[in-house]
Formats: structure tokens, sequence, C-alpha cells
């Protein structure tokens, strides 16, 4: 469902470009996981981008669910963020002004996707119905960090990303909301790349990408 | 995907609503100032479209005496008889408690029906309105002024224009002592086939075109736009507010536009829906604003007509009517003001990075390049302001320069702020000093928008203030020499007035006689007076350019006076010359200050006056009595003449209204001026709250060092005192060189005058006080807020970890 051919990237610099991805090539399937690793700098973040609309890449080609990335436009590309992709973000970046249960429904409704009984199924599932009045600056970080999860979700997205998803979060909730977001995103068949530092982490995704110096050097 | 964006958007004001009533008060103060001038302006206008025309049908062309004095009534038969339709109108001036009446006499049988104003046809033909009594066909408001007046009976009538009285022209005739005369035939149609020409039958008349009849809105659109520019200052400081609150709220959503982008939300959608939102509340404050501004124009109308009537002899509804047009215009400079606010704030949105860090920045983080450019864009309007200044550019051009001056002095002044703060940091001593005056810098930036509303207001009120106090110091001393003499008598007929001169002759030291008519001199409507040949006018008549033995040459008939206005706006200064009537190329001896005003005006002798206008009638004296003769004088007048007291007017009365029409000019202005530095004052409080919410971060670590928290709130109060204090310092030589721009470039546009400056440093000390009064009271709500503050909100700064 993601097929990423020979991508590159690079920055400006203050000494010219900097490049940052230098062709890399990845393949994900419908329901599988993978953990992008390696040392800050690497392009893990950069690639997640790409992949996910938020970026344009210089050269190569991406293509999800038979679209090719590459050459679309703002407008097509954030088509594309709204219907078949989720982001979890490190910073959680829920809407500070609107309450929990107003975020977790809303990528579904910007898609057009709204459900209510599977929305409230997720936040069951998140443990957040006790919560679900309460707005972002209310919650623990963990809590904030299931509730960003909950919204990606309830858009059923072909693709999760997620760029380090557990690193505001003390080690007991990490692995709790890892756990809660790989089960969640098995139950709805979705694909999931993830970003991380962590080996625990890494260690739970069905395969890992070792990212140095842009290059991808073991899979 | 629309709703759930319009949602996030809205949820913001949902949860700071102080944000929300910011913003409203701020757009709705602005709109109700501007459109509550507007609403002035408007129905002042309507007033004068309405007196214009003093005959309702269509414009008429009409024959007029070419030396400017009256017609003869054989000469209106004589053409009568020839064929031409003429009718004949008589139209004079009656002194009234409260200002002239003007009176127009018609002749209702050969006037057509709808010339009249709408609804007197009945009333104008009725045996009342002809007969010997008469009748005076007025609006009601002037129907109230004329009770006790010794006039024929009034019949209030909604279509009359007020200050307006129409009359028979036997009647009206009398009333003004010009029995026999006509002031001017209006053609009401076309000269029967083989009539005569005019020049045959009447050479002494010449046929006019159809005027518009606009002197009196050309006279006064000086006054309007001064008000207009004030209306605009006060607009401008209340938009500082929008923009301030526009740009926090933006600021602070700015996380939140990188979200909704990253999950999916189009540019154009983002700024569409950011669009709607603006200009939703922009309908909803300008709707309240044109309300408010309604309000304001209720309360300033009363003044502004007063004004108008005293000045320019203009007659203003002192209610206001319901226009469409008004509210619309408020409602849409509310959302210009808001586009105009928000157009910074747009284009950084449409602008934003998708990937940025997603933490606010520091708000309005001012950086060094954003001062240069502060720096060069405020030079750039200093040079405009330069080349205007030396360059003739007009009355618009004056207040182009005016406005360029101040937003240069508005973008200098954090800068200037800022250079001043670094020059004091210089001097503390101690870690505690050190903090307060770094904090105070970093706070600047989020104050900026707040102090230039500030350094504005002040300025305008310095500004306008030595402006109004300079003209009070001349005009006073001004109002001494002109009116030196102790007792103005106006009589009822010639005769009357001959009978007086004799009485009056031994009981008097002098007796000036005034005589006047109103003609046009060049272009514009102006008088001749002709004066006599007197040691009161030789020894006080204020002269500001005199040739050699002046009064001789005026006496002799070989030279006249014009008054400043006249010279001003024809440059006739001693040495030039001026046409008058007869084919007079007359040479200017002297000019003359003569504020208050609007019209020219040339003095002759007396000898010369009544050579170019011998139906001139002479009515009015100045009378010279010794001091405390006065009173008896007036009694012994009354008892003698039964002369009403309205025609006579001692010099302590005319002065003093004369300064009441003075300090009524300036009411208004000195109301917006109040109400601006209001606008300024709600500015910084506003900032100042809205700034408290997002200061915490910055203060919770030096109350977590040793620092109690009823001490922080006091050094926040003393910044936003040294602040204001600051702000003042440099207002004061904006303000001071605003105020020589009134007097030395508007005034000049505006009324043909140059005042001297004068400079009055107990005004600028009461300013001061109450600005940084207006500071203290505006950082006392947050400070309080602070010093009460819960530790746990405090704590919750370091509780990051959440």
């Amino acid at each position: 469902m993601l097929n990423v051919v020979d991508v590159t990237k690079s920055y400006p610099g203050a000494d010219g470009p900097v490049a940052v991805l230098r062709g890399v090539s990845l393949t994900l399937m419908a329901g599988e996981t993978l953990a992008l690793t390696g040392e800050s700098g690497s392009g893990k973040s950069t690639l997640l981008h790409l992949v996910g609309g938020l970026d344009t890449a210089d050269g190569g080609r991406i293509v999800l669910e038979g679209t090719d990335l590459t050459p679309l436009g703002d407008g097509e590309r954030a088509r594309i963020r709204r219907t078949l992709v989720g982001v979890v973000f490190q910073q959680f970046n829920l809407i500070p002004s609107l309450n929990v249960a107003a975020n977790i429904s809303f990528q579904a409704r910007l898609a057009g996707v709204s459900d209510r009984d599977w929305n409230a199924a997720l936040a069951d599932r998140l443990g957040l119905t006790p919560h679900l009045a309460k707005y972002p600056e209310q919650l623990s970080g963990g809590q904030q960090q299931r509730v960003a999860i909950g919204r990606t979700l309830a858009a059923r997205p072909r693709l999760v990303l997620a760029d380090e998803p557990t690193g505001n979060l003390d080690e007991k909730s990490g692995a709790a909301v890892l756990a809660l977001m790989l089960d969640l995103v098995a139950e709805t068949g979705a694909a999931l790349l993830t970003v991380t530092h962590s080996q625990r982490l890494a260690s739970r995704m069905d395969r890992r990408l070792l990212l140095e110096d842009g290059k991808a050097v073991a899979r | 995907m629309i709703g759930a964006g319009l949602q996030a958007l809205l949820s913001h004001w949902m949860r700071r609503p102080f944000q929300l009533l910011t913003l409203m008060l701020g757009l709705a103060t602005a709109t109700a100032l501007w459109s509550g001038v507007q609403a002035i302006n408007a129905e002042a206008r309507a007033s004068y479209d309405r007196a214009a025309g003093v005959l309702a049908g269509p414009p008429r062309a009409t024959l007029l005496p070419r030396d400017g004095d009256t017609i003869a009534q054989d000469t209106y038969l004589a053409l009568r008889r020839a064929g031409w339709p003429v009718s004949p109108l008589i139209e004079g001036r009656l002194p009234l408690p409260g200002g002239a009446l003007r009176l127009v006499g018609v002749d209702p049988f050969t006037l057509p029906r709808d010339d009249l104003p709408q609804g007197t046809g009945d009333a104008a033909t009725g045996q009342d309105f002809i007969g010997s009594e008469g009748r005076l066909l007025v609006a009601p408001e002037t129907a109230e002024r004329l009770d006790g007046a010794d006039l024929p009976p009034a019949i209030p009538l909604e279509s009359v224009a007020p200050g307006i009285a129409y009359a028979d022209i036997g009647v009206a005739q009398r009333l003004l002592g010009l029995d026999g005369r006509i002031s001017r035939l209006v053609l009401t149609g076309k000269p029967a086939l083989g009539a005569p020409p005019l020049d045959r039958i009447a050479p002494e008349l010449e046929r006019r075109a159809p005027e518009s009849g606009a002197d009196i809105a050309a006279l006064t659109d000086s006054f309007h736009l001064n008000l207009t520019a004030f209306g605009l200052l006060s607009f401008a400081v209340g938009l500082f507010i929008v923009r301030g609150a526009v740009g926090l709220a933006f600021e602070q959503r700015r996380p939140v536009f990188r979200t909704l982008r990253a999950l999916g939300l189009t540019r154009g959608i983002l700024l569409a829906l950011l669009m709607a939102e603006l200009t939703v509340l922009a309908l909803i404050a300008g709707a309240i604003g044109v309300a408010l501004g309604w309000l304001v124009a209720t309360m300033l109308l009363p003044d502004v007509a007063a004004t108008l009537r005293g000045l320019y002899g203009a007659e203003v509804q002192g209610t206001l009517t319901l226009r469409p047009s008004w509210w619309a215009t408020g409602i849409g400079i509310a959302v210009a003001g808001t586009a105009l606010s928000a157009a910074g704030s747009l284009w950084q949105v449409a602008r934003l990075p998708l990937l940025a860090p997603a933490q606010p920045r520091a708000w309005a983080r001012a950086s060094v390049a954003a001062l240069r450019w502060q720096v060069a864009a405020a030079m750039a309007l200093v040079a405009v302001a330069i080349a205007l200044a030396l360059t003739p550019s007009g009355l618009v051009g004056g207040f182009v320069l005016l406005g360029a001056l101040l937003v240069a002095a508005a973008l200098l002044l954090p800068p200037l702020l800022h250079a001043a703060l670094a020059g004091l940091a210089r001097f503390s001593r101690g870690p505690m000093g050190e903090w307060f005056w770094a904090d105070t810098r970093q706070q600047l930036p989020g104050l900026s928008l707040a102090l230039m509303a500030l350094l504005l207001a002040l300025a305008a009120n310095i500004g306008v203030g030595t402006m109004v106090s300079s003209f009070r110091l001349t005009f006073t001393g001004w109002l001494d020499q002109r009116l030196a003499s102790e007792l103005y008598v106006t009589a009822k007929t010639e005769a009357q007035a001959a009978d007086l001169l004799a009485f009056l002759a031994p009981r008097t030291t002098a007796i000036l006689p005034i005589k006047s008519v109103d003609i046009r001199i060049g272009d514009a409507p102006g008088e001749i007076y002709g004066v006599a040949d007197d040691p009161t006018y030789r020894d006080n008549w204020p002269l500001i350019a005199a040739g050699p033995d002046v009064w001789d040459r005026v006496a002799a008939g070989q030279a006249v006076l014009v008054n400043e206005q006249l010279a001003r706006r024809d440059g006739l200064w001693p040495g030039s010359r001026v046409t008058l009537p007869g084919d007079w190329d007359a040479p200017v001896a002297g000019v003359y200050s003569d504020y208050g005003n609007p019209l020219a005006q040339v003095l002759v002798g007396l000898a010369s006056f009544d050579r170019m206008f011998p139906q001139a009638p002479e009515l009015r004296f100045g009378l010279r009595v010794p001091e405390g003769a006065v009173a008896g004088l007036r009694q012994a007048l009354i008892d003698e003449f039964g002369l009403p007291p309205d025609n006579m007017v001692d010099q302590a009365s005319l002065k003093q209204f004369s300064l009441d029409v003075f300090e009524r000019t300036f009411t208004v202005t000195a109301a917006l001026n109040v109400l601006t530095l209001s606008v300024a004052g709600l500015a910084i409080l506003t900032s100042l709250l809205t700034l408290a919410t997002m200061r915490l971060p910055q203060l919770a670590p030096v109350w977590a060092l040793g620092l109690t928290r009823r001490r922080l709130a006091l050094l926040e109060l003393l910044r936003a005192l040294l602040l204001a204090f600051l702000t003042l310092i440099v207002a004061l030589p904006v303000g001071l060189l605003l105020a020589f721009v009134l007097l030395a470039v508007i005034n000049v546009q505006a009324f043909g005058w140059r005042l001297p400056m004068h400079v009055f440093p107990s005004d600028w000390i009461w300013l001061g006080g109450l600005s940084l009064l207006a500071a203290a009271l505006a950082s006392l709500p947050p400070a309080l807020q602070l010093s009460r503050i819960p530790p746990s909100r405090l704590l919750g700064v370091f509780a990051n970890e959440r």
C-alpha cells in the first residue's frame, strides 16, 4: 500500500543545500508495522513527513494506495492527509480550545467519515470516557497522547504515521500508550510507520529500517 | 470539513471570552467614534442642502443687479409688463436671540406653487399670509425660538429648513426696512415671444444661471474636514486595539493552524474560514459601534449645531435622522478596519510553513530587523511630511502632512523606548534592577501597539490643546481691539435711524455708522463694510499688515482694507489692488485679522461706500459712550424709541457671545479628544490584561527565587507607569509639532488666518498626570490579579512533564 522509491530531500543550509535523504526506498503492506530508527539528523522525521504529504520530495517517488504523491499540489496532498493518512505527533498537537470528545472526532469530521459509535468505542478503549468534557490542558501527557491516537484512528486511515509517539511520556505511560496504539491499529487493519529512538518500541514492530546519513542501511 | 474547521477556530473565542470582548470593544469603539462624526456631518450637509435651495422647485435662473445692490420695485413691474415671467424675492437677516433668522419674502401669486417648500401652498396663499400683519412660515424648532419676538405670528411647517422664515414680500420688506426694494427676480419661465431683451428694459440687471447654492456647504467644509480628521484619528486609535487583539488571537492559534493544515485542511479553506470569522465579528461589532455612534452623535450634535450657527450662520437641525447609507457606511468601515488590522496576520497564515515548530513564539517578538524597518518607514513618512510642508498642497495636503507625522512618530516609539530602556538599564544596581529592565524590554513588543495608541492620543491632546489655547489668547486680545464701541444699536427703519442719531449726538462721544452689503468678491461670497473716519478705528483696529497713512487713505477713498482671509486667499497685501463694484480698482492699504468670519471682507471709507451702494440702509451704529453710561443709555433708548432689547448689544455681551461661540466651536474637538484618550487607556488596559495571561512563565521563576507576589505586582504597576511616562515624553515634542502644523498650515488652509503659537506647560502637567492615572488604572486590575494568584498556578508553570 506504500511504495517509496529512491527518495531524496535536501534543505538549504548556511553553506549550501544539506542533503537529508539520499535515495531512500521502502515498501509497506497493509496491516504491516515498520519502525524507522536512527540517530538524530538521520532523516527519519523527514521521511515520515514526505510519506504523510506534509512536505514534498526533491526526487524519487512515493506511491500511497496507488497515488503518486510526488507531483501532487497543496490541495491534493491535503486531501490525502485527510482521507488516507493519520499522524500521531510527539507534541500531541491537540486543539486546546476543543474538549476531548471534539478533539477525538475532529479529523473524522474533517474527512466527512465521523462515526459516533466508533468514536465512543475508541474513547472507551483509550480510557478517555470519563474525560470527554475536559480540555487538553486539564489532562496529563499520557492522556493527551491517547486523545491524539483516538483522533487519528477515528478517521480510519489506511496508514498511521507516528513521530516518537512515546517520546514525551514516562516509561510506564509510554508502554501503555504503545500497547493500545498497536492493538487499535491492528484492529483497523491500517499500516503503521513509526519513527522512534526507543529500541523497546522498535522491537514491537514487524520490521525495522535503520537510517544513517539519509540512507537506509539495514532492514 | 468546513463545519469542523470553523468549530476549531471559533472555539478559541469561547475559551477566551475576554479576548473576544477586547476585540469587539476596540472595533465597536472605533466604529462608534467614526460613525458618530459621520452622522453629524451627514445631518449638517442635509440641512445645508435644504437651506441652500431657498426655493423648493427646480433651480431657476435669476436676475440680479450688477452692482450688488437691491432692485427697485419699478424695474420688476417694467419687466412684468414687457412679458418677462419674473417673481420678486427679498432676502435678509433679522437679529434674534440664539442666531439670526434668514427671512425670505416671496410673492405667492407670481411664484409657482412648487417653488415653496412642500405643503406651504395653502398657508402661503391665505388671507393671513398676505395681510398687513402677515405670517411667517418656519420650521417647528424655529417657531419655538420666535416665541416672544416682535414678529408676525409663525406657522410651523415640517418642510421648512430650520433658521429660515418665509413671508409675503410686502411683510418681509417692512421687517427688513427695505420698502420698495427687491433682492432678486426669479425667472419662472421663458420671456414671451417678442419681449424686449433684458438690457433694454433693465440694463442694471444681469441674468445668472441657476446656482447650486452650495456656498454654506463650501464655507463649512473646513469645519467638517476637521471633524472628519478627528473621527479618523479616534478610529485609528481604536484600530490599535483591534490590531492587538487580532494579532494575539492569531499568534495564540498558530499551533492550531498548523495542526489543522497537518490534518488536511487546505490553506485556501483555512484562510477563507478565518476571513469569514473576522467578517462575522466585524459585522456584529460594527452594528454595535454604529448604535454607539448614534449615541455619540446625539450627544454632540446640539453643540455642533450651535457652533455652525454661531460661526457660519448655518442652520442645522438639532436632531438626527436615521439614514440607511450611514448605517451601511458605519458597518462597512468596521469591516474595512478589521480587514486592515488583520491583513498582516492573514498574510502570515498564508505563508505559514506546515512543518515549522508548533510552539507559540513570544507574541510580537521585536527583532532588530523589525525595529530597523519601523525606523526606515518612519523616516520615509517624515520625508513625505517635509515635502508636503515645503509645497503648497491645500487642506487635504495639510491633513496628510499631519497623518504622516503622527504615523511616523508612532512607528518611532518602540525603537525610542527600546533605546531609553537600554540606557536606563545601565544605571541599575543589583540583580533585581537588571531583571526589571530586561523584563520591561521583553514586555515592550506586546505593549507597543497600546503605547502607540497612547502616543497618538497624547500628541493629539497636546497639539489641539495648544492650538485652542493659543487661539483663545489671541482671540480674546483681538476682541478687545475689534469691539471698541461700548454699545451697538440697530434701528428698525431709516426714519428711526435719523431720530436716533439726533437723540444720541449729545449723549455719546462718537457715533460710528456701520453699513454693509453682502456681495461676491472674486468667486466667493463676501461683504463690504463702510466705516467712519474716527480715532476708534485708528487706535484699535487689529491691523496685521499696513502701508503708510492707512486710515487717511481709507477715509479719503484712495484705498481699502481687506481681512486676512481675503488677503491670503487672493494674495492681496498692501500695494495690491482689489476690484470692487463700480469698476473701482482699489489699492489695498492694509490687512486686518478677522477671526471667526468665514467670508472675505473689504473695509472702505463711508463716502466710498455710499457712492457704491447709495441704496444701502444706514441702520446700525457703534456708539462710544463714557464708561458706566451704557446701562442708562440703553434704558433711555428703550423708553424713548421702544427699541427691542435685541436691537441693542453692549460690548460686554457681544464679547461674551463671541467667546461662547469660540468655546462651542471647540467643544466637539475637546469631547473627541477625551474620547480618544479614553480609547487609548482602554488599549493599555486590554493589552495588559491579555499579556497578564501570558506572563506566568516569566514571573514564576522570579517568584520561586524569593520575590513575593505583592512585590511582583508592584513592579508590574511601576512598569506600566514608567512606559506611560516615557511615552508622554515622546508625545510632547510630537504634540507641539502637531500644534505648529495646525496653526501654520491647517488653520490657514481651513479658515484663512494664521495664529501665533503659545505654549502652556501647566496644561502638559495636567495631561501628564491624567495619562499616568489612566496607565495606573489600566495596570491595576492585572496587578491585583497577580498579587492574589494562587501559588499552585505559579507552580503549574514548572509542571511541564505532565
